[in-house]
């Protein structure tokens, strides 16, 4: 029973596990030669259709998405390396067409403008737990009403008079 | 001063919101890309014509003068929409060349002759091709080219009246000087 129980979970485990997401590549489009078809595959993942924007045109099944997948393949069929495919459709839908976007100058607040934040509040924690562990370890002196009280008490107590008023 | 101090994180936020909210209250579209072939020179091209008999559209056509360069296509409905304008816009003397952009030589036919033609030239982009070097990305998208074929604006969308009278024409009117 338990047995059976195992070899249905393992066949549903195979079956899960073993579909690929296929995107919305038509088996017509798909080049024969399998490395040059998964470096196209990489590529198309990257870049973005235009149309929709926040989607790969490896995932869109929008037309343009589908004729830059093809020009994707014939730029690799013509001998084209990534880089230069990526360069010739950044020369034509400029550096938003790339779903990562390139470090340059104008993009640094992007990349590096989280971790600059971080650190700046990270920065103020740490200066804030300063200032309060500062604050615990020396208590503030007391004030002369607080003293002459506290010596009264003291003397009370010395004289066994410190009766509870209640 | 100091009791005030725990309020910055607050105003940090409204101002990080209020530079992010600006260009939408400005009303200006998220969508809308810069066209990077700004100020660069029209793609070569050589298109076919509609018809067997008429002559097609090459990129040299484009220079010597500013003209507008219109991507439509006939299963396009706001390119039905400004075709009327551009009509007007054609009859008032402004040069206007067509792409047609994945479409029917037929159907493109049939569409110029119901609502009118306001081309000079169009040349026929059966499988988008061109549109890709222009980097279009949705019909309609018209360009404005200088004298010297360089590509001076994008519209993407349709050309209404605003955009003509506000920006298509006085920039034609100012590279023609």
């Amino acid at each position: 029973m338990t047995g059976r129980r195992v070899l249905r979970a393992a066949a549903l485990a195979a079956v899960l596990f073993g579909a690929l997401p296929a995107g919305a590549v038509q088996p017509d489009e798909m080049l024969r030669d399998p490395a040059l078809e998964q470096r196209a595959r990489e590529l198309s993942a990257g870049v973005r259709c235009l149309v929709c924007q926040n989607q790969s045109i490896d995932d869109s099944n929008a037309d343009l998405a589908r004729d830059l997948r093809k020009l994707v393949r014939e730029r690799l069929l013509a001998g084209d390396t990534d880089q230069q495919v990526l360069d010739y459709l950044t020369a034509r839908y400029g550096p938003f067409v790339l779903l990562e976007p390139p470090k340059t100058r104008s993009t640094w607040l992007l990349w590096y403008g989280p971790f600059a934040l971080l650190a700046v509040g990270a920065a103020g924690v740490a200066a804030a737990a300063a200032l309060r562990a500062r604050r615990r370890a020396e208590p503030e002196p007391l004030s002369a009403e607080e003293r002459s009280r506290l010596e009264a008490l003291l003397s009370d107590e010395a004289a066994g008079t410190n009766e509870d008023p209640r | 001063m100091r009791r005030l101090l725990f309020l910055l994180p607050l105003a940090v936020v409204l101002a990080l919101v209020g530079a992010l909210a600006w260009p939408i209250l400005e009303g200006r579209d998220p969508r809308a890309l810069p066209s990077v072939l700004l100020d660069k020179p029209v793609p070569a091209f050589d298109l076919p014509g509609l018809a067997a008999d008429t002559g097609g559209l090459h990129s040299d056509e484009l220079s010597g003068r500013p003209v507008l360069v219109n991507v439509f296509a006939s299963w396009c409905a706001p390119c039905r929409q400004e075709i009327p304008l551009l009509v007007q816009l054609s009859a008032e003397g402004v040069p206007i060349y067509g792409i047609a952009y994945k479409d029917e030589p037929a159907a493109t036919r049939k569409f110029l002759a119901q609502l009118g033609d306001p081309y000079r030239g169009v040349g026929v982009d059966r499988d988008g091709r061109i549109a890709i070097e222009f980097g279009v990305y949705g019909v309609p998208e018209t360009y404005v080219i200088d004298g010297a074929g360089r590509i001076r604006h994008r519209h993407v969308g349709a050309v209404t009246e605003d955009v003509a009278r506000r920006t298509l024409l006085p920039l034609l009117e100012e590279l023609s000087k």
